[in-house]
């Protein structure tokens, strides 16, 4: 079983140049930079993959900049956000564009800052719980995909679906007493 | 704080659907590229020869030291290297 890293652990190795902890790193907040870019700032794909990199390159060198290793979340987020901005202001050079609202923003952040949350619960679960709840939810495969990938009958996905979900939260609830019972992390 | 049921779980997995598998190999060749560019501005630096078959023709002269000359490789030693043109 893998020792799941906090993100001040992860920031850590990554600043004594762990290469494994650096492709965690992107790995992890990877799905977070592009629903931002591409859902909350709705940016076509070549934009999306510009701000992509960009924010993974400014965390790569300032990484040594960041005060608090563990809010390294808000931070990858307001790199992003900016890095959007930046992107649409220079569009908008050429076609105008509308920049979403800041309080949409704020908002929809909120929301991937819980689903970001659910993805850290998922971690936790068994490779196989991961997989089918990551496929259907995340990748939006059908029952019949799964299956077939997964090598079980399509008639079971359903309950696997729901026997996960039940695990994830369990889990997602085991935190929330943690933090509540600690104060905090 | 809203209850995790189902279809709040459901929703919220399908919040994050992965990033294209490119953009995140990209993205962690980050550190192996830098050093790698690293490793060519040194060199430039050091060996004219080198910088002179750099100035003559880059991705030829990238090639010939075994560096894959894609673009952002070139737009990035480029940027280095403001005197190669």
């Amino acid at each position: 079983m893998t020792i799941e890293l906090s993100d001040a652990q992860l920031v850590e190795r990554c600043r004594a140049d762990d290469a494994a902890a650096w492709n965690e790193l992107v790995e992890r907040f990877s799905r977070y930079v592009y629903a931002i870019a591409a859902r909350v700032y709705r940016l076509p794909d070549h934009q999306a993959d510009d701000v992509f990199q960009d924010v993974f390159a400014r965390t790569y060198e300032r990484l040594g900049s960041l005060r608090d290793d563990a809010a390294i979340r808000a931070w990858i987020a307001q790199l992003t956000r900016n890095a959007c901005v930046d992107q649409l202001r220079a569009g908008a050079r050429e076609e105008p564009v509308e920049e979403p609202a800041g309080e949409h923003v704020d908002e929809a952040l909120e929301r991937l800052g819980e689903a970001l949350d659910v993805q850290e619960a998922l971690r936790a679960l068994s490779g196989d719980c991961r997989e089918v709840l990551d496929r259907f939810f995340a990748r939006d495969e059908s029952y019949r995909t799964i299956g077939e990938a997964l090598d079980l009958p399509a008639g079971t996905i359903a309950s696997r679906i729901s026997r996960c979900l039940g695990k994830l939260r369990e889990q997602l609830e085991g935190r929330t007493t943690e933090v509540g019972a600690s104060g905090g992390r | 704080m809203q209850p995790y049921d189902e279809e709040r779980l459901g929703e919220l997995l399908g919040l994050l659907p992965p990033a294209p598998a490119g953009w995140v190999r990209a993205a962690q060749e980050l550190p192996a590229a830098r050093a790698g560019l690293d490793e060519i501005v040194e060199r430039a630096r050091a060996d004219a020869e080198f910088r002179a078959r750099l100035v003559a023709d880059l991705e030829a002269a990238l090639a010939l030291a075994g560096y894959e000359p894609s673009s952002e490789l070139l737009d990035a030693v480029r940027a280095r290297l403001p005197e190669l043109g």
